[in-house]
């Protein structure tokens, strides 16, 4: 990674009611940085608000006590997000289905990692402290 | 954020104001099938006021406008931003649903 800053590093329970004020701490970091009004209103509150979501009722499993953390970086280049959650960790590439498709279209829930994946520039996934999934969006 | 819902006419009209996340989605479902259960046939979700809608939102309009045909219902959508209307084109649901570029040519669609 380039020459970076940490924009904000904060550790939440998991609990998704916490999740609107991490996002609109990065839609302010978003709007200092000077993003497009989409990348700012659509691409990251979406993304981020995925990943959290992810990592609290699917990484930490729902479990009371645990804690997702959550650290937005940023390079010359991009903004990324690194989301933290205690449980196993998933392979993206399995998880992920096309929600698009006739026979998908309809269901209720699969279109999490999609919407990432669609919205961000990179998505991964891998363990260092626990399951890190990493979001970065290009700045321009 | 928060849910408010009007009678107009026959429709019930549903103003979403802020996001629809995880974290709300079961309050507008409630709501709705609140109002299903009573009988009301004609539904339309206004998004003038709302800010952003997550994965586990869109599946909640997925859910509730099955439910709402299988009771010989409708539902209808109107008022997206663009930033909405892209969420909807990604995901196709913009096929799924009838949506209305505002409030008033939603309630005449019915």
């Amino acid at each position: 990674m380039a020459e970076s800053r940490v924009a904000f590093d904060l550790q939440i329970p998991s609990d998704v009611e916490y999740i609107e004020g991490v996002v609109e701490l990065a839609r302010q970091r978003c709007r200092e940085l000077k993003l497009s009004p989409t990348k700012c209103s659509l691409n990251v509150p979406v993304a981020l608000s995925e990943a959290l979501s992810n990592a609290i009722l699917r990484g930490n499993d729902k479990t009371g006590g645990k804690e997702v953390r959550v650290r937005a970086i940023i390079t010359d280049t991009d903004l990324v997000f690194e989301i933290v959650d205690e449980g196993p960790g998933f392979d993206l590439d399995e998880c992920e289905q096309d929600c698009t498709t006739a026979e998908n279209l309809s269901k209720e829930e699969g279109r999490g990692l999609f919407l990432m994946r669609r919205l961000m520039d990179r998505v991964e996934s891998f363990r260092e402290g626990g399951n890190v999934v990493r979001l970065t969006l290009h700045r321009e | 954020m928060s849910f408010s819902i009007k009678k107009n006419a026959e429709v019930v009209v549903v103003d979403v104001e802020g996001q629809l996340i995880v974290g709300n989605r079961q309050e507008l479902k409630q709501k709705v099938l609140d109002e299903l259960e009573k009988g009301e046939k004609k539904f339309l979700i206004d998004f003038s006021q709302t800010g952003y809608i997550d994965s586990s939102g869109l599946g909640v309009l997925v859910s509730l406008s099955k439910k709402i045909r299988e009771q010989g219902g409708e539902l209808r959508l109107a008022n997206l931003n663009d930033d909405l209307q892209t969420l909807f084109e990604l995901t196709k649901l913009d096929t799924l649903f009838q949506i209305s570029d505002t409030r008033e040519r939603a309630l005449e669609s019915f």
